[in-house]
């Protein structure tokens, strides 16, 4: 099994809230994946009524997924059993570009801002298969010590 | 350096992450970062990348842990600007 395999079999995430099908690549300095959205995922039905738009708040777990945790495990790859830490969502500012549509091919990018303490803050984009921006934004999260 | 110019300096570093406003009028010695302030572990970090530019040190991960209140803060700081 390959390293990138590896990191996303070490997700916390399983279905139908893991965002990241492919990593196409990771580096200490940021990773990139790849996400297609389902077109038959549950909340398709509700947002918006008569009108499939992928929403935001999704469109942000999936590059904090592929962006940042994926980059994460990378990062902790040499230290302590994995397992003995938890991921938490500290922070995310993102603008919006375009819709994203039931079916959709997207494909993440991330530039490390800092790791320090356990808190990892990136810089993440997010591209539609035309190479367009979709969104972009910083997102940080912490590693926590199971308690 | 003078103590009370750190703590100065420290309250202009806080002030953005602060969520007990109330807390923060009583800035001073015994303020402790997270239970005082409300300040989240996350943003705590960012007080710790900001001390480090502000007064030009390095802090280390035993520092961090035992950076409680505004005292701790004061000493680390003082005592990194020594060994520099």
């Amino acid at each position: 099994m390959n390293q990138n395999t590896q990191i996303i079999n070490s997700l916390p995430y399983a279905e139908p809230f893991l965002f990241v099908d492919e990593l196409e690549e990771v580096t200490e300095n940021g990773t990139s994946g790849t996400y297609t959205f389902r077109a038959d995922a549950d909340f398709y039905s509700g947002h918006f009524k008569d009108n499939p738009v992928t929403p935001g708040v999704i469109l942000t777990e999936c590059m904090a997924q592929i962006g940042v945790v994926c980059l994460g495990i990378f990062l902790m790859k040499d230290q302590e059993n994995l397992s003995n830490y938890q991921v938490a969502l500290s922070s995310t500012e993102v603008d919006f570009f375009l819709p994203v549509f039931p079916g959709e091919k997207v494909t993440v990018t991330s530039e490390k801002v800092y790791f320090r303490f356990q808190k990892l803050k990136c810089k993440v984009r997010m591209h539609n298969a035309e190479g367009k921006l979709i969104c972009r934004g910083e997102i940080s999260g912490m590693l926590r010590r199971h308690e | 350096m003078e103590t009370n110019k750190i703590i100065e300096r420290l309250k202009t570093i806080v002030k953005p992450y602060v969520q007990n406003e109330q807390a923060f009028q009583d800035f001073g010695q015994d303020t402790d970062f997270i239970k005082d302030l409300e300040i989240n572990s996350a943003n705590l970090v960012d007080i710790v990348l900001d001390v480090e530019d502000e007064f030009d040190i390095a802090i280390d991960n035993d520092s961090m842990d035992n950076m409680m209140t505004v005292q701790d803060a004061v000493q680390i700081i003082k005592a990194k600007k020594q060994e520099a």
